[in-house]
């Protein structure tokens, strides 16, 4: 596939600046400065980048627990997400939320979400929302491996594919759901043939290649947006944390973990650019460097920002 | 005036709802073909096609969420669950999704949306297609409910949640689609949070909703023989309810009794109890009464079922026993 220069780097970019807010959350998170679950992205930045490359603010995303990464390649800004983090009255959700539930409205994201498997039907009806409209915007769910074993999956991927919704489901296999492995809480071992079932196609592809997945994703948005319906997208990774920070870990194989980790997205696409002469390792570091800046940045502007006073404990109820 | 039946009042509203606001659909099980299992959109495919009257498969938690998403989105959808005893089915996008959004989101995302879902007991239907289930509701801050017992609120309340900008649970009672009443042609809005008296009194105050009213007027008009006079209060909606007017009735009466279908323990009426026994303790002379259906699920013999309900000679019961 031959891709421009900008394009290029920018999936380089928005692969960083997920990795970066990710590192950080952990960090401040350790520091006991994040209250809550923090669920972190780190190692998965391909999909949503690869993914979100293809939407504008007019589509519509809904996201999970493990969320960050989604809202970051969507558009969101790290400022008011960071300070949503911080539990602070200038974030998305006037620290009402937290890290399971930033949302941006205006950019088509439609939360984060504390339910496994929750993120399914709300997509499904933002698809039937964009096709009502004719406006030509579609809608991109994303969900674990562990959330394609709910029948909110099942139950979404009928109604889109029998209503034909503009809607690609991206499954992001991480191998694990908590402690539940993949392999043993379903019996086929590639879940792209659950499509299959639904009538619709069903890819999987190489979740820390971000190129690989650019090039699904882009048949997938292609068909939602020229009214061919619903497509299910499976990419294959591996979350480099523990599934919320803190957690004790014990189930994943050591050895498979390391195999996984120099697959890291991240280094294995700045190898690609770099051979191919799209970018120096300079132009790299430079981008790296912008984003520790933006991110420092988010930092400040957080513990600057001022919490909710308690009486906001009453407020958006009900909208009046 | 003319008068129509609760199921028509329904649909007419819906229609004249639809016509105004593109962004209002339909979605539910055998809502378009056959215009609903109780006759209540009747009429709306032949108006408004299968784009905005989609009939779906069976699939609860599909049409609730998808509802939550498109709504999300910008529309206005109006679903229809087919029995409140199938809400079990689709409780998280209602309880964790709809309910929580706006306040979850920092007050980002508004809600249009009404959840249209029939209930209620006596057509022999057993324990899972009877069930009375609007105190669950009414213990989710976020969620308005509704629940009006003639075609005139039926109408009147559905326009105004069709207006409203939060998740509305709006029940409808499976014995009063047949229903007639007066209801006017135009459109009109009865407000949430607003009783109607349903009859003035001065001895007892007798507090109800949906079905229920029926049956509190028709031991009303019982006790009007034995020369006792009843103030008959019908909520028309749950949340939020008009605790001003059964306050100041129960002021003036000083005896309190509150009829419901659905089951005792934490029934809507333990919360209409708990606050009158805040507020107005001190003008009651005499205990507050309860009649509601006992604490078990709901059987299917004719004579059993009659025994489950409450009825106007245990509602006269109760009132008698308060004087
Ligand atoms: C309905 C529901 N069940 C259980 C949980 C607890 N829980 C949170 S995340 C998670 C695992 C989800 O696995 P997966 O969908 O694969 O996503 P991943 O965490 O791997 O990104 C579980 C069980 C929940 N939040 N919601
Ligand atoms: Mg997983």
């Amino acid at each position: 596939m031959e891709l421009d220069r900008d394009l290029l780097l920018g999936l380089y970019s928005t692969m960083v600046k997920i990795r970066t807010f990710e590192m950080e959350a952990a960090e401040l998170f350790a520091s006991s400065l994040i209250p809550g679950f923090v669920h972190l992205y780190a190692g998965e930045e391909a999909i949503a980048t690869g993914v979100c490359a293809h939407l504008s603010a007019s589509d519509y995303i809904a996201s999970t627990h493990r969320g960050h990464g989604h809202l970051i390649a969507k558009g969101g800004n790290l400022n008011r997400m960071m300070a949503e983090l911080f539990a602070k009255r200038t974030g998305y959700c006037k620290g009402k939320g937290g890290s399971m539930h930033i949302a941006d409205v205006s950019i088509g994201i439609l939360g984060a979400n504390g339910i496994v498997g929750a993120s399914l039907p709300i997509a499904t009806g933002a698809g039937l929302a964009c096709k009502l409209k004719g406006e030509g915007a579609i809608s991109v769910c994303f969900f674990g491996d562990g959330a394609s074993n709910r029948g909110t999956f099942h139950e979404s991927l009928n109604l889109a594919s029998a209503w034909e919704l503009p809607v690609v489901y991206v499954c992001e296999n991480n191998y694990y759901a908590i402690s539940s492995c993949q392999r043993v809480a379903m019996a086929i071992q590639d879940i792209a043939e659950r499509a299959t079932g639904y009538g619709i196609p069903g890819v999987s592809v190489d979740g820390n290649d971000v190129l690989a997945v650019f090039e699904a994703a882009g048949e997938a948005v292609k068909r939602a947006r020229t009214g061919n319906g619903a497509s299910l997208l499976v990419a294959n990774t591996w979350r480099h944390r523990g599934h919320f920070e803190g957690e004790p870990e014990l189930y994943r194989d050591q050895e498979e973990h390391k195999l996984w980790l120099a697959k890291d997205p991240i280094p294995r696409f700045e190898a690609q650019l770099i051979e191919r002469g799209i970018a120096t390792t300079e132009d790299l570091r430079a981008i790296d460097r912008n984003w520790q800046d933006e991110v420092r940045q988010a930092v400040l502007f957080a513990e600057e920002s001022p919490d909710p006073a308690p009486d906001e404990l009453y407020q958006d109820v009900y909208a009046e | 005036m003319r008068t129509i039946t609760y199921a028509k009042a329904i649909s007419e509203g819906l229609a004249q709802a639809m016509r105004r606001d593109p962004r209002i659909y339909i979605a539910g099980e055998d809502v378009g073909i056959v215009g609903g299992t109780f006759l209540a959109t009747q009429g709306l495919l032949a108006e408004f096609g299968p784009e905005r009257v989609r009939d779906t498969p069976i699939t609860e938690t599909a049409i609730a969420g998808h509802a939550v998403g498109a709504a999300a989105a910008g529309m206005r959808p109006c679903i229809e669950i087919m029995w409140m005893d199938f809400m079990g089915v689709c409780m998280d996008e209602i309880l964790n999704q709809a309910a929580k959004m706006h306040y979850m989101f920092g007050g980002q995302i508004e809600l249009n949306l009404v959840i249209r879902v029939p209930e209620g007991a006596g057509f022999r239907a057993a324990a899972q297609h009877s069930q009375s289930l609007e105190a669950f509701f009414t213990h989710i801050p976020g969620l308005k409910v509704a629940f009006p017992s003639t075609p005139y609120d039926a109408k009147g309340l559905l326009m105004s949640s069709l207006c409203n900008r939060n998740p509305i649970i709006f029940i409808e009672h499976f014995q009063l689609y047949g229903w007639k009443g007066e209801v006017p042609e135009e459109e009109y809005l009865v407000p949430f949070g607003k009783a109607a008296i349903r009859r003035e009194g001065t001895d007892i105050t007798l507090v109800s909703w949906g079905w229920m009213v029926h049956k509190a007027l028709a031991a009303a008009n019982q006790l009007a023989q034995e020369g006792i006079s009843t103030e008959v209060i019908d909520l028309r909606t749950l949340k939020p309810w008009d605790q001003e007017t059964v306050i100041s009735s129960v002021r003036k009466t000083k005896r309190l009794v509150i009829v419901h279908e659905a089951v005792r323990m934490n029934g809507f009426g333990a919360e209409i109890a708990a606050t009158v026994g805040e507020e107005a303790f001190d003008s009651l002379d005499a205990p507050i009464k309860r009649v509601t259906a006992p604490d078990t699920p709901i059987p299917f013999s004719p004579v059993l079922e009659d025994a489950f309900l409450p009825n106007e000679l245990t509602i006269a019961e109760a009132m008698r026993s308060l004087l």
